[in-house]
C-alpha cells in the first residue's frame, strides 16, 4: 500500500477513535442530562447530578467539534454532501445541542424553581434529541442516503427530512440514546451518594438491558439489508472523484467483510461484552469499572458499523456508484499527512490533561455544600 | 444551478449568525487575559481583593462565555450544512486550521474553564493560576487558527485547483499560515477582543464608582483596565493600518470600496472623509476631503496611487474573457480525465478559472456569452460600496473615540481623581456598546468587502451554497433567529442581574448565588 492509501486508512481508523471519544464523553454528559428529573428529585439532587459532570462538560463537548473539524480536514467530501443532505436534521441537532452550554451555565443561577424546572427540561431535550440523531445518522449510512452529483460535484440530496427517521434509523438512535444513559447513570454513580446513586444504579440496568437488545435486533437485520459493494474504480490511494467508479447492491453485503476477516467478529463482541458487564459491575455497585465497560461497549458498537460499511463512508442509495468511499472522499495526501502530524501530537497530549482533570476533580460531590451556597457550584 | 434566492438566504443567515458568534467572542478573548493579570497579581502580592476580582470577573467571564460556545457550534458545522460546494471545494486546505483549532485550542480552553470555575479549592494557587492563563491562551489561539482559515478565503495561498479531483488541493502548509493577511488579521483581532473587554471593565468600574458600590474592587479594577486600553487601542489601531495596507495589495476591489474611489486619481491621493456612494452611478454624492491622506494611508508615501473602480472593471472584463476557455476545459476534463488537449488548455487559462465560474451566472453555456453579460459579470465583482465605505469609516471612528477615552481614563485613574468625575463615569457606562459595534462594522467591511467571492479571485459566492429549497432556508432562518433572539435576551439579564449584585464582599452578605433569594424577598442561606 502506498502512503496515501495508508493515510487514507490511518484517517479513517482515526475518525473512528473521534467518534468513539465523542460517544463515550459527549453521550455521557447527555446522558445526565436525559436522566436528570429521574434521578434527581430535589433540586439539590439534580445540582450534585449536574456538578458531578460542571467541570468537564465543555471540555468534553470539544470530541463534538473536533469530529466537525476532522471530518471537514480528512474527509471534506462527506463534510460537504452528509451535512447538507441531513440538512433538517442536523438543524434539530445543533439547535438542541447549544441549549446545553446555556442550561449548565444558567440553571441555577436563579432560584426560582420555575426557571429551574424549565431549565431541566432543556438540560432533557437537548441530551436526548442529539444522541437519537446521532444514532440515526448511523443507521441511515447503513441503508444508504438517496443524493447525487454533477459533473462539478454539486450535491443534490433528493430525499425528505421524514425519510431519515425511518425504522431501522429510529432503532440506531434509541441504541444510542440508551447507551448514553448508560454512561450517564454510571458517572452519576461515580460522584453521587445515598438515593441519587441507587437511582442512577437502577437506569444503567434498564439501559443495559434495552442496549442489549437493540444491538441484538439491529444486528439480525443488517443481515438481511441490501449492502453495498464496490465492483470497480480507479482504487485506493488515486486522486479521483466519485464519478469515476461502480458500486452494486448486494443483500447482505455488509456482512462481506466480517466473512473475510473473521477477526472482526470481535467488535460485536465486545460491544455486547461490554454492555453485559456494565450491568453486572452496576449491580455490583463497581460503578468506576462499569464506565470504563460501557465506553468498551460503544467502542464495539461504532467499530461493529464501521467494519461493516469500509470502505464505505456515505452509500448513495439512488445512485449507488457516486457512493463516498475512503478513497473517493478524503482530501490530499499533503493534508492528511500535516493534519496525522497534528493528531499524532495533539491527541496525546489532550488525553493527558483531560486525565488530570478528571483526577483532580474525582471523588464524591458534597450536596452539603452546594446547599450551603458554594459560589462555585452549579 | 442553484437558486438564487437561496443563494441569499443562505448569506443571510452565516452573516447573522457569524456576527452574532462575534457579539461573545471578543470578551472572551479580552477578559480572559485580564482574568489572568488579576490572579497573578492576587498570586504574587497575596491580596485577596485581587482574589475576589478575579472570581467577580470571572463570573461574568462564563456568562458570556456560554453563548461564545454555543454560537460557535452551529458556526462549525454551517459550512457543511449551508456551504456544501464551498466546503468540498477548498475543504483539503479550510478544514486543516479548523480541526487544528479544535486539537490545539478549543480543548485546552474548555477543559481549564472547567478547572477554572470548579478549581478553586481542589488546586493549588499556582495551578489554579495555571489553568486560567491556559484559558488565555486557548481562546487566542482558536482566534489564530479560525483566522488561518478566514485569511485563506481573503487571499488563497499555498493552494493550486486539482482538475481531476475538481478542488482546491494544498500546496504549502507554510503559505498558509504564514500569509501576510492572516498575521495582521489575527493581531488586529485579538486585540480588538482586549480592547473590547477594557471597555466592558472600565464601565462596569464605572457603574460601581457611580453608585459607590465596592469602591476598592472597583477603581482597581478600572486601573487595571484603562492602562490595558491604552495600549490595546494603540495597538489596534496599527495593525488596522497594516490591515489596510495588505488589502490594497492582494483585494484591490475591497480598498477601492472601503475608500469610495470610484475613478483613478493621480497622486497624492485625497482621502474621503465624508460620501455618499452611488453603485449605480458610481459616483459620490456630499463629498469631504482631506488632502493627499489616502496615499499616506495605503501606500505609505505620496506618490504612489491606488487603483479605482473603473480600472478594476476593466481588469476584471479581460480575466473573464480568459476564463471562459478555462472552465469549458475543466468540463471536458470532468468527462474525460486523460484528454490532453483540454488538460494543456486548462493550464493555460486555470489562473482566471473563477472569473469563468463568475461569467455562468449569467451565461450557463459560455460559448454564448455575450459581451453585455461580461459587463455584468465584471461589475459584480466591485463589493456594495456604500456598506464596506460606512462599516470602514464608524470602526475608524470608534477606534479614535475610544484611543482618547482611554486616555482619559488612564490618566485620572493615575491621579485618583476618576471617582470624582462623575461625567467621565458617566461616559464610561455608556461607552460599553462602543467596541461591540466596531467589531461587527469590522467583519462587515472584510467580508462584504470581499464579494463576490467566497474565496477571492477563485470561487464566487453565488457557486459556494448548498442546493437547499427555498423553505428550507426560510425555515432555518427564522428557527435561529427564534433561538437567538431569546439567548440574547437572557444572557442580558443574566448580565446586568450579576452586575447589579456586584462581587461578593468577604464576611458580608450578598455570597453569590444565594442572594437572589434575598433579592426576591426571600431568605438567603448561609
Ligand atoms: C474594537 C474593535 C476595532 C477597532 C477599534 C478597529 N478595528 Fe478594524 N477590525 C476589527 C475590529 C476593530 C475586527 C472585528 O476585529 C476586524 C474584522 C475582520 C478582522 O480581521 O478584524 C476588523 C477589520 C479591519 C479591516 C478589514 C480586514 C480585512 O479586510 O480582512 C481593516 C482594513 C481594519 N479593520 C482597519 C482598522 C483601522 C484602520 C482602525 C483604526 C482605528 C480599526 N480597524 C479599528
Ligand atoms: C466571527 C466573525 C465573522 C463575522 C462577523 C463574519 C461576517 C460575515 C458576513 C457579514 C458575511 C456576509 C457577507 C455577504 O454575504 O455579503 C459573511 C460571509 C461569510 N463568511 Fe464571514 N464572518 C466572520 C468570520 C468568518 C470566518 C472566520 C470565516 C471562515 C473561517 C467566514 C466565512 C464566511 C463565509 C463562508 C461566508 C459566506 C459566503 C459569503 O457570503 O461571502 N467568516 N461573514
Ligand atoms: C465563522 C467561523 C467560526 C467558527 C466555525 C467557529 C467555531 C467555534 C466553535 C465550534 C466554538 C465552541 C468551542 C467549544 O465548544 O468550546 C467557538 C467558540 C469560540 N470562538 Fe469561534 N468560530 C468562528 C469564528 C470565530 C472568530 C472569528 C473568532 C475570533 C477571532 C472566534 C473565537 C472563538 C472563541 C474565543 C470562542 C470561545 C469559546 C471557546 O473557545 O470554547 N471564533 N467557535
Amino acid at each position: 500500500m502506498g502512503l496515501y492509501a495508508t493515510l487514507q486508512v490511518i484517517w479513517w481508523l482515526l475518525l473512528g477513535v473521534l467518534l468513539m471519544a465523542l460517544a463515550v464523553m459527549v453521550g455521557m454528559d447527555m446522558g445526565v442530562g436525559a436522566i436528570l428529573r429521574y434521578v434527581g428529585r430535589t433540586d439539590l439532587e439534580r445540582r450534585v447530578a449536574l456538578n458531578i459532570i460542571g467541570p468537564h462538560w465543555d471540555g468534553n463537548q470539544v470530541w463534538f467539534v473536533l469530529g466537525g473539524g476532522a471530518i471537514f480536514a480528512a474527509f471534506p467530501l462527506l463534510y460537504a454532501t452528509a451535512f447538507s443532505g441531513f440538512y433538517v436534521v442536523m438543524l434539530l441537532l445543533l439547535w438542541t445541542m447549544i441549549l446545553r452550554p446555556l442550561g449548565f451555565e444558567y440553571r441555577s443561577q436563579i432560584e426560582r424553581p420555575a426557571w429551574r424546572n424549565t431549565w431541566d427540561w432543556v438540560l432533557f431535550v437537548s441530551g436526548a434529541v442529539p444522541m437519537i440523531v446521532f444514532g440515526a445518522a448511523f443507521g441511515n449510512l447503513l441503508r444508504g442516503v438517496p443524493f447525487h452529483f454533477e459533473w462539478d460535484m454539486t450535491s443534490f440530496y433528493t430525499g425528505s427530512f421524514l425519510g431519515l427517521l425511518n425504522p431501522f434509523a429510529l432503532l440506531t438512535g434509541v441504541l444510542a440514546l440508551s447507551l448514553a444513559a448508560m454512561m450517564g447513570a454510571l458517572m452519576v454513580m461515580n460522584g453521587a451518594e445515598g438515593a441519587l446513586f441507587q437511582r442512577a444504579r437502577g437506569v444503567v440496568q434498564v439501559t443495559a438491558g434495552v442496549a442489549i437488545a437493540l444491538f441484538a435486533v439491529g444486528g439480525l437485520w443488517v443481515h438481511a439489508m441490501p449492502g453495498y459493494r464496490l465492483i470497480g474504480g480507479p482504487g485506493p490511494g488515486v486522486p479521483q472523484t466519485p464519478l469515476q467508479q461502480s458500486v452494486v447492491t448486494v443483500p447482505g453485503a455488509w456482512l462481506t467483510n466480517f466473512g473475510a476477516y473473521p477477526l472482526l467478529w470481535l467488535a460485536p463482541l465486545v460491544g455486547f461484552g461490554g454492555m453485559i458487564g456494565a450491568w453486572l459491575a452496576a449491580r455490583a455497585d463497581r460503578s468506576h469499572l462499569g464506565w470504563w465497560l460501557g465506553a468498551l461497549a460503544w467502542s464495539g458498537v461504532i467499530a461493529t458499523a464501521g467494519a461493516a460499511l469500509f470502505p464505505f463512508m456515505l452509500p448513495s442509495s439512488t445512485d449507488p456508484s457516486m457512493s463516498l468511499t475512503v478513497w473517493n472522499a478524503s482530501s490530499s495526501k499533503d493534508t492528511l499527512l500535516w493534519m496525522a502530524g497534528f493528531a499524532a501530537v495533539f491527541v496525546p497530549l489532550i488525553l493527558w490533561y483531560t486525565s488530570w482533570a478528571f483526577w483532580v476533580m474525582r471523588g464524591k460531590v458534597s450536596a452539603e455544600k452546594i446547599a450551603r451556597g458554594d459560589e462555585h457550584a452549579y | 444551478m442553484i437558486n438564487g434566492t437561496v443563494v441569499d438566504l443562505s448569506r443571510v443567515q452565516f452573516a447573522a449568525t457569524a456576527l452574532y458568534h462575534f457579539l461573545f467572542v471578543p470578551l472572551t478573548l479580552g477578559l480572559s487575559f485580564l482574568l489572568a493579570a488579576m490572579e497573578t497579581v492576587y498570586v504574587t502580592t497575596g491580596k485577596p481583593i485581587y482574589k475576589q476580582m478575579a472570581q467577580f470577573w470571572g463570573k461574568l467571564f462564563m456568562i458570556n462565555f456560554a453563548l461564545g460556545v454555543a454560537t460557535g457550534l452551529t458556526m462549525e458545522f454551517q459550512f457543511g450544512t449551508n456551504w456544501s460546494f464551498y466546503s468540498s471545494f477548498v475543504g483539503d486546505i479550510f478544514g486543516a486550521p479548523l480541526a487544528i483549532e479544535g486539537l490545539m485550542a478549543f480543548f485546552m480552553e474548555s477543559t481549564f474553564v472547567g478547572l477554572m470555575v470548579f478549581g478553586w479549592e481542589r488546586l493549588s494557587k499556582g495551578q489554579h493560576l495555571a489553568a486560567t492563563w491556559l484559558v488565555a491562551f486557548g481562546s487566542n489561539l482558536s482566534a489564530l487558527w479560525i483566522l488561518v482559515a478566514n485569511g485563506f478565503m481573503q487571499d488563497p495561498v499555498g493552494a493550486t485547483f486539482d482538475p481531476f479531483t475538481m478542488r482546491m488541493q494544498l500546496t504549502s502548509f507554510q503559505k498558509l499560515i504564514f500569509s501576510p493577511d492572516v498575521q495582521s488579521k489575527f493581531v488586529h483581532t485579538s486585540i480588538a477582543g482586549y480592547v473590547t473587554a477594557a471597555v466592558f471593565v472600565t464601565g462596569v468600574s464605572a457603574f460601581y464608582l457611580l453608585r459607590k458600590r465596592h469602591v476598592p474592587l472597583a477603581k482597581r479594577s478600572l486601573r487595571m483596565a484603562a492602562l490595558f486600553g491604552v495600549l490595546a487601542t494603540i495597538g489596534v489601531i496599527t495593525l488596522g493600518d497594516a490591515l489596510g495596507f495588505v488589502a490594497a495589495r492582494v483585494q484591490p476591489t475591497k480598498l477601492a470600496a472601503m475608500e469610495g474611489l470610484w475613478k483613478a486619481q493621480a497622486a497624492p491621493m485625497p482621502f474621503n472623509l465624508i460620501a455618499f456612494p452611488s453603485q449605480t452611478e458610481q459616483k459620490n454624492d456630499g463629498v469631504v476631503q482631506v488632502p493627499d491622506l489616502l496615499s499616506l494611508l495605503v501606500t505609505h508615501s505620496l506618490d504612489r496611487t491606488v487603483l479605482g473602480v473603473d480600472a478594476l472593471e476593466r481588469q476584471a472584463r479581460r480575466r473573464i474573457e480568459q476564463g471562459i476557455p478555462a472552465v469549458q476545459a475543466l468540463r471536458v476534463l470532468a468527462r474525460d480525465p486523460t484528454n490532453a488537449a483540454a488538460l494543456a488548455k486548462f493550464t493555460a487559462h486555470r489562473r482566471d478559472l473563477g472569473y469563468g465560474f463568475l461569467l455562468q451566472r449569467y451565461a450557463p453555456d459560455l460559448s454564448q456569452a455575450t459581451p453585455a453579460q461580461v459587463r455584468a459579470a465584471a461589475r459584480d465583482t466591485i463589493p456594495p460600496v456604500a456598506a464596506v465605505f460606512w462599516s470602514f469609516r464608524v470602526m475608524v471612528g470608534l477606534g479614535l473615540l475610544m484611543l482618547a477615552f482611554f486616555v482619559l481614563a488612564a490618566l485620572y485613574s493615575l491621579h485618583n481623581t476618576v471617582q470624582n468625575k462623575r461625567w467621565f463615569l458617566k461616559v464610561a457606562v455608556w461607552m460599553i456598546p462602543v467596541p461591540f459595534l466596531a467589531n461587527e462594522c469590522g467583519w462587515l467591511v472584510a467580508e462584504l468587502g470581499r464579494q463576490p467571492w467566497t474565496v477571492f479571485d477563485v470561487l464566487p459566492t453565488w457557486m459556494s451554497a448548498s442546493t437547499h429549497s427555498v423553505a428550507y432556508m426560510v425555515f432555518s432562518l427564522i428557527g435561529f433567529l427564534g433561538l437567538y433572539s431569546i439567548f440574547i435576551v437572557i444572557e442580558l439579564y443574566l448580565l446586568v442581574r450579576a452586575i447589579r449584585l456586584g462581587p461578593a464582599e468577604p464576611g458580608g452578605a450578598g455570597e453569590g448565588r444565594t442572594v437572589p433569594a434575598a433579592a426576591h424577598g426571600g431568605k438567603a442561606e448561609g
